[in-house]
Parts: C-alpha cells; structure tokens; sequence
C-alpha cells in the first residue's frame, strides 16, 4: 500500500515540477484550479448518477409532476460560477503580471535566442559569445531573454523554469528567466513548425555562479587549432567539403550563420538539438547519413567517405 | 447524347441505391429528408478514415522513438485528420441531423430553399473529396488544421497540399454558409400554425442560434483562405514579415473563425441532449429560457474570446486579460445547460435507453472538457498548458465528449424516424459502455502527458519518465474505442434488417417529428394540428393537463388562441 502511495506521489510531482519562481506562480494557479474543478466534477457525476439510479422508471409509476423550472435555481447557478470566476480572474492577471514583468525600452537582454528549423541559436550578447541548443544560466539570476524566429513560428518552453514564449518572426518577444536549483532542465518547441518540429528540443543547465563564469570563460575562448593529423586534416576538410558554407567556428575561415555555430561542440551534451547525446559514434552515423537520424532536417547528405568523416569527427571531437 | 433523362418521383421512401433509377433519385433529390440520410452516411464514411488516420498516429506514439510513420507522413496525418473529424464528419453530422429534423420538428414539409439545400450538400461533398484528391496530387497538407502562416507560406510548405487544404475549405464553408441561411429562413417562415419563437423545439433554437454563428465566422475562414492562396500563388505577401505583412494576423483572423467554430459544433449536440434527456426522464426541459437565453450568449460572446488561442504569442498583459475574462464568462452559459439538463433528470423517471446513456455520458465527459476549457483562460495555466497535449485532451473532450456523443445520442433518438426500425438497445449498450470507456481511458491521459510536458503534434518523443507507458496505454484504450465504432456499424446494418418495427412515437416523445408516420412521406404531414406549447403531442395526449396552460400565461391574451 505505501509502495502504492509512494509512486502516485511520484507520478504527480512530476507533472508539478517547478525550479523557477515564474513556475512556483503557474503551478499555485493550477493548483486552486484543479482543487476547484475536481469539486464541479464530483458534483455533476454524483448528481447524474443520483438521476439515473434514484429517479429511474422502475421506481416510479405513470408520469412524473411536470415541472418547467424554478427560477431562483436558475439565478443561483449562475451568479455563483460567476463570483468564483471573478476570484479566479483577480489572480489570473496578477500572476500574469508578476510573470511578465514589465521590460525597460533600454534594457539589453542577457540573452537572445532565436528559433530556426529545427535548432536554437543563442546568443550571449553581454559575454559576445554564440552558441546553440544547450543554454547555461547562473543559478538564482534573473535573466531576460529575447525570443526571436528566422523562419516560421516557434515557442519556447521549458516546463520547470517557467512560461512558454513564441518566438515570432519580425517580432522581438522578451521573457524572463531564473532557475531556483541548479541542474538540468529539458524543454521543447511548442508550436508546430513543421518537420522535425519534435526534433527541436531544449537543453538548460542552471549552475554556480563560478561554474557559469568559467563555462563562459571556455566559451569565449578560440579553440587552438588541432596538432594531431587526422584532426587537422578533418579542419581542412570542414571548410573544402563545403560545411563552412554554413556553420561557424570561431579562429578559422568558417563564419558562416545558417546552421549551428561548433566553436565548442565538444562541450555540450547533446546534438541536433537534443535529438542525440555528444558521442564521437553519434556524430559519426550523423555526418553520414543526416537525413537518418532526422528526416527533413536542412543539413543535406554529403556523402563523405569512412576517413572523411573519421577526419571531421576527430576535429569536431576536439573543440572543446 | 441525351442532356434531358426524366427521374420519375421516388416509390420508395428510401430510393434503393443499387438500381439505376433509385441512384438517380438520389442524385437528383431536393427532399431534406433524403438530403439529411446523405449528409449522415458521408460523415460516416469520412469518419472511418478520420478513425484510421488517429488509429495509425496512435500506433506511432505506442512507444518512444518508434518508427513506424515518417515524419512528413505523420504531419500529414495529423493535418488530415483534424481537418477531417472537424469539416467532413462532425459538421455533416450535425447539418445532417439539422436538415432532416429541423423542417419535421416546426411542422414544415420541406426546407425554405430546397435546392439550395441539395446545393449545399453536393459542394460539401465535393469539398471534401478535393481535401482527399491532394494525397494523388504529391501529399496532403501537412502544416495542421490550422495552417499557421508563415509555415504555410510556399516557401516552407511547397507542395500541393496547403493548395488543396484551401479550396477544400473554401468549397465547404460555402456549403456550410448556404444551409445556414436555409435554416434560419426555414425556422423564421416554415413553422406550422402556433409554434411561437419561444415555443420552438431547444433543438431547432440551437440550429437557429448556431446559423447565425456560421453566417458571421465562415466569412473571416473564407477570407483569411483567399489571402493565404493569394500569397501562395501570387506572391502576395499579407502574413509575411519579411515584406511587412503580419503572421500574427492569420493567428488573428483563423481563431476569429476557429473559436466560433468549436461552438458551432457544440450547439447542435447540446440541442440533440435538450430532445433526449426530457423525452427520457418523462419531464419538460427545466428552465427552457435559461437555456435558449444561454446559447443566445454563447453565441456572441464566442466572437469575442478567439484570442485565448494566443496567449503565448506575447501581445501584452491588458490584451490577455480582456480575452480571459470574456474566455471565463463563457463558461457560466454552458454551466447553466448542465445544471438545467440535470434538473430535468430529478424528480423525473429515468429510461435509461442508449439515446439517454450517451446523453448522460456527454453532460459528464463535456464537462471535464469544459472545465480544462476554463483552465486556458487562466493566461499562466495557459502558458504552462497550450500546444500540450493537455490541449489534446481538451478538444478531444469538447468535440467527441461534446459533439460526437451528442450525436450518438441523436442517431439512436432519430433513427427509429429515420429508418421505420428501432436500433437495437443489446448493441447498443455494448457500444455505449466500450465508447464511453475506450474514450475516457484514451484520452483522460493525455492531461497527465501534457503536464508532463509533451508537445502536441510531435511524430515521436524521447523516452522519458512515464511518457511510454502513458502513451502505450492510450493507444490499447484506442482500440477499444475502435471496436465500439465497430459495433455502432454493426446495429445500423443489423437493424435495417431484423430491427423492431418503430411506429410513429416509439419514444413516447412530444414533439411534431413523432406526429407523422416514420419514415414520413414524401410529404412530411397531411395535417398539422394547432401547436399551442413547446410539447403539442403532450397536449394531445393529455387533455386534461396541457402544457399551454402551465407556460407562459400571458401568451393566451397575447395570441388570443384558446
């Protein structure tokens, strides 16, 4: 029995999982309503069953007293969803408010994010770094973001740290952002964006303040370039076999804003957005085959021999 | 070639289909009767492909990373059936239901315009089929029913299908717009001697209410469609950024269509149950101006909460606080339905035949979906649950909870007049209890997946805690809604042939659709006495303590009938 207890109680904690205040606000709300909804509910199944079994026919014979309404029931059911709603709007819009802060027109955002198909760029235009899919914060700071699309519409969300945000192209979007526990936080996009829409998750790691000033250290750091010769015949294949047309890596010819930057591929956890984790193998079946591992995704299929892409993912393997 | 062929007028009551001339009677027909059977088998038919289309995504979901839809076919799949279950098989249905019942229940013989009604079926139908023709034409739209722009511009979405999606919708809505206009003439000229606006069935009111919705939100749909095809195929640039023009604005004018549109799928169901729940617990309505009043508000507040959709696309607090307000007060109209359909269920005596059940059953599951529907409007519940599948759940409970067992409820009420047999009540019991389980357990989980924060419209998902089983669990329930479908086509065939016979009033039910003999003539009523109340075959029955005297007293001095 406690066994039992216990996993319910597992089960739903973790759909009420919360590292952010914005998330504590969502969550309280939620909560009233869902206490509230579950009164109604247990009201209206206990009162159709009362119909149904203590008014049914056999209990009764001939036809029963033909009643039209009684008005008074009629103003009470409906002034009192009333009153409750009323309630339920006054602290709708004050959390709302206490969520999206308002933003000064001068403020400079920590953070810009844009959304593309199917990838997160990010961008720390404070520390003048860029980097993808896989955001650092500092523990306990409030952040505000910048939510903008290069393609087609795209929603930001992570559920622990807080309120989705569509990041709208032509429009700047601004959110906050502040995790109240260090770890890692997955999220997605929400708002199909065609494709690999399910292909465009998130990954937000929350640290200490002296582990996220050295993961910034790191990242601003040009990556030596490699000494070792597969390596460096991996970085010449990166700009002969045409991957510089599109992706970035910062100390060489590659500059190039289309896809992900890689400056420090190396060091984040995750590829293709969150699709796989950051393994030499993964990397490898991925330069192979694109198209395999997800179906539709704008990188094409270069068709590069097994040394090629040992020699690339060699290099890439190396910039930390 | 012979331009002129003559269809004698049918012998039959219902043409036989198999032979030439019963086809051509068929085609050709004008009779709201024959009309409505039409509407009724192509939603059927439309919803055995919808069903398979949800059945092949439930089987993609049943595990994480499955492989057994690619994603662009799963895109498709999940643009075809949205579109399907909402165009071509709930709004059939209920047009369906409408036009054969609508001119029976005010006495009337025939629809005002009759071949505006044939019209209007035929430019469905060919609707529907060009929706179908894209998968020859190199794939089925593919950017959800909803078509958000810029995703559906030809730059994202090159291929045919958006293209298709488009004139499909367009030929429908026009469909839809031409029955709308014939039920509200219908009801404003065709009712027999007496029935007073007030006296109408609540069934005929919904319809009535519900054509004004149609004839106000299908011409922003129509609208937001042309714009859409002319920057396709123009090069027009109305909801590109780029150029100036506005995403946001599709968003904008497809809700301004699209939330009306939930509501006017709702209103006939909650008028088919306002029919049902009385008839079967032997009582009048409680509170018939409540609920006639109740969807007179839902009607126009639905104009004024499309915005609720939006919630996450960042247009400030003062504009998301105007849209949850309106979004919350519309749910204190459709409580008022509830609490009336309840009331009339107490104090009465309850049959609980099929038709009653699947009324019961909606009262209960569209209440779950109307209580998650409050849930949105509370804008940061809406921010943590929008594009989940919590959303999922909830329009899945609004339009089958809602609409769909509103109709079933219908189909066993009506089919007797329909057909001239009873659907049998042993079948039907089965398929009631395995559809309101196999629905419940389908979809009630997806509450917990979208608070668990899956995404809707994903092909597939990573494996992370509970999200496999959740998801294997629904798609087990899914077939066991399935087979309930199953055994729904089985008692329609079974019954044709080996059903009781019916008679004019199987149900013992008060309004004029049971005067005439089932299925009626050709012409609906020889004779049409004076209706003096909302239930004229109760005052029939009962002489002696007729409803015109318990109604509204001021009525006999004002129409000066006694």
């Amino acid at each position: 029995m406690g066994r039992i207890l216990n996993s319910i109680h597992r089960f739903f904690s973790e759909m009420s999982r919360s590292s952010s205040p914005n998330e504590d606000y969502i969550n309280k709300l939620f909560l009233w309503f869902l206490i509230l909804a579950a009164i109604i509910m247990i009201i209206v199944i206990v009162a159709v069953l009362i119909g149904a079994i203590h008014y049914r026919s056999s209990r009764h014979q001939g036809e029963p007293e033909q009643i039209t309404g009684i008005k008074w029931l009629e103003i009470t059911w409906t002034i009192i969803p009333l009153l409750i709603l009323l309630i339920f709007f006054y602290f709708t819009v004050r959390f709302m408010k206490d969520i999206d802060q308002p933003v000064d027109k001068n403020q400079q955002a920590d953070i810009i994010i844009t959304a593309r198909q199917w990838w997160w760029e990010m961008q720390y235009s404070k520390y003048n770094f860029t980097t993808a899919n896989e955001l650092h914060i500092p523990v306990h700071q409030k952040l505000l973001m910048r939510v903008e699309s290069a393609d087609v519409i795209h929603d930001w969300w992570v559920p622990e740290l807080g309120r989705k945000i569509d990041a709208i192209p032509g429009t700047s979007n601004y959110s906050w952002l502040e995790a109240s526990d260090t770890g890692e936080y997955k999220g997605a996009c929400s708002e199909y964006c065609g494709t690999q829409h399910a292909g465009m998750r998130i990954l937000v790691i929350s640290e200490t303040k002296n582990e996220f000033d050295q993961w910034v250290q790191d990242q601003q750091k040009v990556p030596s370039p490699p000494v070792d010769s597969v390596a460096q015949r991996g970085m010449r294949l990166f700009s002969e076999r045409t991957c510089a047309g599109c992706h970035s890596i910062s100390g060489t010819v590659a500059v190039s804003h289309i896809g992900p930057d890689l400056t420090h591929l190396a060091s984040r956890k995750t590829l293709i957005s969150g699709v796989l984790t950051n393994t030499p193998k993964n990397l490898y079946l991925w330069l192979q085959n694109p198209q395999k591992l997800k179906e539709g995704s704008h990188m094409p299929n270069f068709i590069l021999s097994n040394n090629e892409l040992e020699a690339l993912v060699k290099y890439l393997e190396e910039l930390k | 070639m012979k331009l002129n062929i003559h269809i004698p007028e049918p012998t039959k009551l219902i043409p036989d289909i198999r032979t030439g001339e019963g086809l051509l009677q068929w085609l050709s027909t004008v009779d709201h009767k024959l009309i409505g059977i039409m509407y009724l088998c192509t939603a059927l038919l439309f919803f055995v492909l919808g069903f398979g289309e949800a059945l092949m995504m439930r089987i993609q979901l049943m595990r994480p990373l499955n492989n057994f839809l690619s994603p662009e076919a799963y895109n498709q799949l999940f643009t075809t059936h949205g579109t399907n279950m909402i165009f071509l098989v709930l709004t059939p249905m209920l047009l369906g239901f409408a036009t054969y019942s609508l001119p029976l229940m005010i006495g009337a013989n025939e629809m005002a315009f009759p071949r505006l009604n044939a019209f209007s079926y035929w430019i469905f139908l060919l609707g529907g089929l060009i929706l179908y023709a894209s998968f020859f034409a190199g794939g089925m739209p593919n950017v959800g029913w909803f078509s958000y722009a810029p995703l559906s511009e030809r730059f994202f979405s090159s291929t045919k299908g958006v293209d298709y999606w488009v004139i499909s919708l367009l030929l429908m809505g026009i469909g839809s717009v031409g029955a709308a206009l014939n039920f509200v003439v219908t009801t404003l000229t065709m009712r027999t001697k007496g029935i007073l606006m007030n006296q109408l069935p609540l069934f005929v009111w919904m319809v009535f209410v519900n054509s004004f919705l149609i004839l106000a939100a299908f011409p922003v749909l129509n609208a937001a469609l042309f714009m859409i095809f002319i920057d396709r195929q123009f090069d027009a640039h109305f909801f590109v950024s780029a150029t100036g023009g506005s995403p946001v604005m599709w968003q904008h004018l497809f809700w301004g269509f699209g939330h009306p549109e939930v509501y006017i799928l709702a209103l006939p169901a909650f008028g088919m149950v306002s029919e049902v729940i009385p008839v079967f617990s032997r009582k009048p309505i409680f509170g018939y101006e409540f609920i006639a009043a109740s969807s007179v508000a839902i009607m126009l507040l639905s104009f004024g909460v499309w915005a609720h959709h939006m919630f996450a696309v960042g247009l400030g607090t003062t504009f998301n606080a105007f849209f949850a307000a309106s979004s919350m007060l519309i749910a204190v109209p459709t409580g008022i339905k509830i609490f009336n359909w309840i009331a009339t269920m107490w104090g009465g005596s309850v049959q609980l035949k099929t038709a009653m059940l699947f009324a019961l059953a909606l009262v209960v599951n569209f209440t779950i979906g109307g209580l998650s529907g409050v849930g949105f409007s509370l804008v940061p519940v809406d921010w943590r649950l929008t594009d989940t599948y919590f959303v999922v759940a909830h329009i899945h409970y609004v339009l089958i909870g809602g609409s769909l067992t509103g109709g079933f409820a219908a189909a066993y009420y009506w089919f007797p007049k329909i057909t001239g047999r009873m659907l049998s009540e042993k079948i039907g019991k089965w398929h009631f209890w395995l559809y309101f389980i196999g629905f419940n357990c389908t979809f009630f989980v997806f509450h917990f997946l979208g608070l668990l924060g899956m995404p809707r419209r994903v092909y597939t998902y990573p494996d992370l805690p509970y999200l496999g089983t959740l998801n294997l669990f629904s798609t087990i329930s899914a077939c066991v809604f399935g087979i309930s479908f199953i055994l729904f086509f089985w008692n329609i065939f079974y019954s044709l042939r080996h059903g009781r016979i019916a008679g004019n009033n199987p149900w013992n039910a008060w309004t004029l659709e049971w005067l005439t003999s089932s299925p009626p003539q050709q012409k609906n009523f020889e004779k049409v006495p004076l209706v003096r109340s909302r239930r004229p075959l109760w005052d029939m029955l009962h002489p002696e303590d007729p409803d015109w005297k318990r109604e509204n007293k001021n009525k006999i001095k004002k129409t000066g009938y006694e």
